[in-house]
């Protein structure tokens, strides 16, 4: 899915014109926490989210998240878009919330780009 | 190219949106100067129409300046030439069939302030005008394009060079054991500037020629750390990475409050986080488990009341060397 279907299928608004849409969206992944996200989000995710402060954008950053969607049609503040600006992550806005936009999107044939707690074993050693 | 139209569209195609809105943003950096046409024919006072068509027919364009003294007194544009031909009046000076005093732009003014009046009043070239009102060049839209499309070719040169200038950082220098030290201080409470940090040492090792897995596994392990600074320190702390070819090496360090139990800590959902830092999305009691994951060995050291370090790293194979020519950094260019 690219952003322009994205935007399309959540019935959303961009918030940052000069985010970079040309990244292709291959998955998804809803939370609201962002050690769960960083914990379980595969790259090239749109991030689902009811979250609005810069961390959001730091997180996406971090993960390799493709695009961001706001649930329940939030603003962010001017710090967070102006961060997405900076990275050019696409932060759009949507007025449906979490379930409904899973749904719409898993309906449109995105896959969960979730992984499950059961895959994140630790494979850290004790520091040597 | 339009300054005004593309900003509210919401959706434009993959390369509108790469290269209008960065040009839309070069258009306030560059000068008229950067991208005009200069060393223009101009016509005098005294040719005639004939004459203009002729150079018109010879070498193609479809407007001239008209000057006195180097001042700009006028413009013939096509539409003035047809005119003339109209009337039958080719003998006639330029000055009768010329438009004059057009529209003009100064030299020193941004790009932006051309494409202004290029909106506002149609026409297709400005002349273009010094402090003293002396003609210095033309502009027209297709010398705007021009000049912004060969600034984002440069920029992007010039990030590539950049990577590639870091990708080799280390194989001219010859040590023992050579490094280089990123530090960074980060403030208690600091949720704004929170992930700057991370942000900074994850371009810089995709600079370095880090694979885009290594990056994303030793950023997200380090805004953990950062993010964990924030919320829990009494005064910050310090990150500091140490990168060598073969290994990234991490320590977090801070003066406190220190850890009560560390083997709770570690564990997955445990927190001590406030109410009011999980309303900001954080406390989810992941991320030191979230860091054991990304990293290859970690060690958690805290003395409750004194501090805590946090040692983290991580090893690279052969294909994913730092610094050196590797598959990566090769592919980047």
């Amino acid at each position: 899915m690219n952003a322009e279907e994205l935007i399309k299928t959540v019935e959303g608004t961009l918030i940052n014109p000069d985010a970079d849409l040309s990244k292709e969206i291959k998955g998804g992944c809803g939370a609201d926490l962002m050690s769960d996200v960083l914990a379980s989000i595969q790259p090239e995710a749109v991030l689902l989210t009811g979250l609005c402060n810069p961390q959001v954008v730091r997180t996406a950053q971090m993960a390799d998240v493709s695009a961001i969607v706001l649930v329940r049609g939030k603003l962010p503040p001017q710090e967070t878009i102006d961060l997405a600006n900076n990275e050019r992550i696409p932060l759009i806005t949507s007025p449906y919330g979490m379930f409904e936009l899973c749904g719409r999107l898993y309906q449109n044939g995105l896959k969960s780009f979730e992984s499950s707690v059961a895959d994140g074993d630790c494979s850290c050693e004790q520091f040597s | 190219m339009n300054a005004t139209s593309n900003r509210s569209t919401v959706v434009l195609t993959d390369q509108q949106a790469e290269s209008i809105t960065r040009s839309e943003e070069l258009a306030y950096e560059l000068r008229i100067s950067e991208v005009m046409t200069r060393n223009v024919r101009a016509a005098s006072p005294e040719m005639q129409m004939k004459d203009v068509v002729e150079i018109f027919r010879k070498t193609g364009i479809s407007g001239m300046p008209v000057t006195e003294n180097d001042h700009l007194i006028g413009i013939i544009s096509m539409e003035d030439i047809f005119h003339c031909l109209m009337e039958g009046d080719l003998n006639a000076y330029t000055t009768q069939y010329m438009t004059p005093n057009p529209y003009t732009v100064k030299d020193v003014d941004l790009v932006v302030e051309a494409l202004k009046v290029f909106v506002a009043t149609g026409v297709g070239r400005l002349p273009v005008v010094d402090t003293e009102g002396k003609l210095s060049g033309i502009i027209t839209k297709g010398d705007i394009t021009r000049g912004l499309l060969k600034v984002l070719q440069s920029k992007t040169q010039e990030e590539e060079m950049r990577r590639y200038r870091a990708s080799h950082l280390f194989e001219d220098i010859e040590s023992d054991r050579t490094s280089l030290i990123l530090r960074y201080t980060i403030k208690q409470h600091d949720f704004v500037h929170g992930g700057a940090a991370s942000s900074n040492i994850k371009r810089a090792l995709l600079r370095l020629g880090a694979s885009p897995q290594i990056a994303r596994r030793c950023s997200i392990a380090i805004y953990e750390a950062e993010i964990n600074l924030i919320i829990h320190t009494n005064n910050g702390g310090i990150i500091r990475v140490e990168i060598e070819p073969h290994q990234i090496t991490i320590d977090v360090t801070d003066d406190g409050p220190g850890i009560a139990d560390v083997e709770q800590a570690m564990k997955p959902g445990y927190s001590t986080a406030s109410e009011e830092i999980r309303e900001l999305g954080f406390g989810a009691g992941m991320g030191l488990a979230n860091i054991a994951r990304c990293v290859d060995s970690m060690k958690l050291e805290s003395v409750l009341g004194k501090g805590t370090r946090l040692r983290m790293k991580i090893n690279l194979e052969s294909k994913d060397t730092l610094g050196e020519s590797n598959p990566n950094s090769m592919e980047k260019r």
